[in-house]
């Protein structure tokens, strides 16, 4: 079934805060291997500017990720889990995410389109602090496969 | 200019721990009886574990781990780790595309495995300039 292409446009309501956790920043950059002190001292953080310890640039995702079900799991949409796939991934940066931060996640479906059988789906979601503070931009492309 | 480039090797145990910090537990990370249902050839990586080593790069090439201003790519080809200890490599590359008045760096990337490239359109801007 084709997307829907009306979709294009449509703006979700924000999603519940996520905690950023210093432990979790800790965790995923070892889990990334990036050992540099800032992901996992505070000290090291505070001498560099920031409050707090810094997450490592790809780790928004995990709040993007979680956010982008409401996307991706809307029925109205109908995109077929099983058939998507993971095309693009872009984050553009305000400040680095850091330990503290209360993100909320605003989605909008930048395109929707239908080509050679498979369907696209642009999401660009903004990562803002729950005071209204800007964060990080991040888009994400979806490539939904058609049946051969 | 050309960068230095960076080797990261990727094992099975990499992408269990990826799996658990990121909470993308897709079986298609882990599980070859899922991956070659889906018709992949094994377990292949997360491509956002790709896209968080290139981080690294570009993190470790700008200097600093809070450098990066923007930063995309798009993933072309799948990663795939074998079961076994040492698993495989991924090489990254970079080119400076330009730098701007205003202190920031714009990067060409190159992510290979195996010798094809794994991503395209892969671009990091980083602030040089502290």
């Amino acid at each position: 079934m084709p997307l829907d292409p009306s979709f294009v446009g449509r703006t979700y309501p924000p999603t519940a805060p996520y905690q950023v956790g210093r432990e979790k920043i800790r965790e995923f950059a070892s889990a990334i291997g990036a050992t540099d002190p800032a992901h996992h001292d505070p000290e090291a953080a505070r001498a560099l500017g920031h409050p707090d310890v810094v997450a490592p640039p790809t780790f928004p995702v995990i709040v993007t990720m979680a956010a982008s079900s409401q996307i991706i799991e809307d029925p109205a949409l109908g995109v077929d889990y099983s058939r998507l796939v993971h095309g693009d991934q872009r984050f553009a940066y305000t400040r680095p995410v850091v330990a503290g931060d209360e993100l909320v996640c605003t989605n909008t479906i930048e395109d929707v389109s239908t080509r050679g059988g498979h369907g696209f789906l642009t999401t660009r979601t903004d990562v803002s602090t729950v005071g209204g503070e800007p964060v990080v931009a991040v888009w994400a492309r979806y490539v939904i496969r058609g049946e051969a | 200019m050309e960068l230095p480039a960076q080797t990261f090797q990727v094992t099975r145990a990499d992408l269990v721990r990826y799996a658990g910090a990121s909470g993308d537990f897709n079986p298609i990370h882990w599980s070859d009886r899922v991956a070659t249902k889906v018709g992949l050839p094994g377990v292949i990586a997360h491509g956002m574990f790709t896209m968080a080593l290139v981080g690294r790069a570009v993190t470790e090439w700008a200097g600093s781990p809070d450098a990066v201003v923007e930063y995309g790519v798009r993933f072309t080809r799948p990663v795939v780790v074998p079961d076994d200890d040492q698993g495989t490599e991924i090489e990254v590359t970079a080119r400076v595309r330009e730098v701007t008045e205003d202190g920031l760096t714009r990067l060409e990337v190159t992510a290979t495995c195996l010798g094809e490239k794994v991503l395209s359109q892969a671009r990091a801007t980083i602030r040089t300039a502290r």
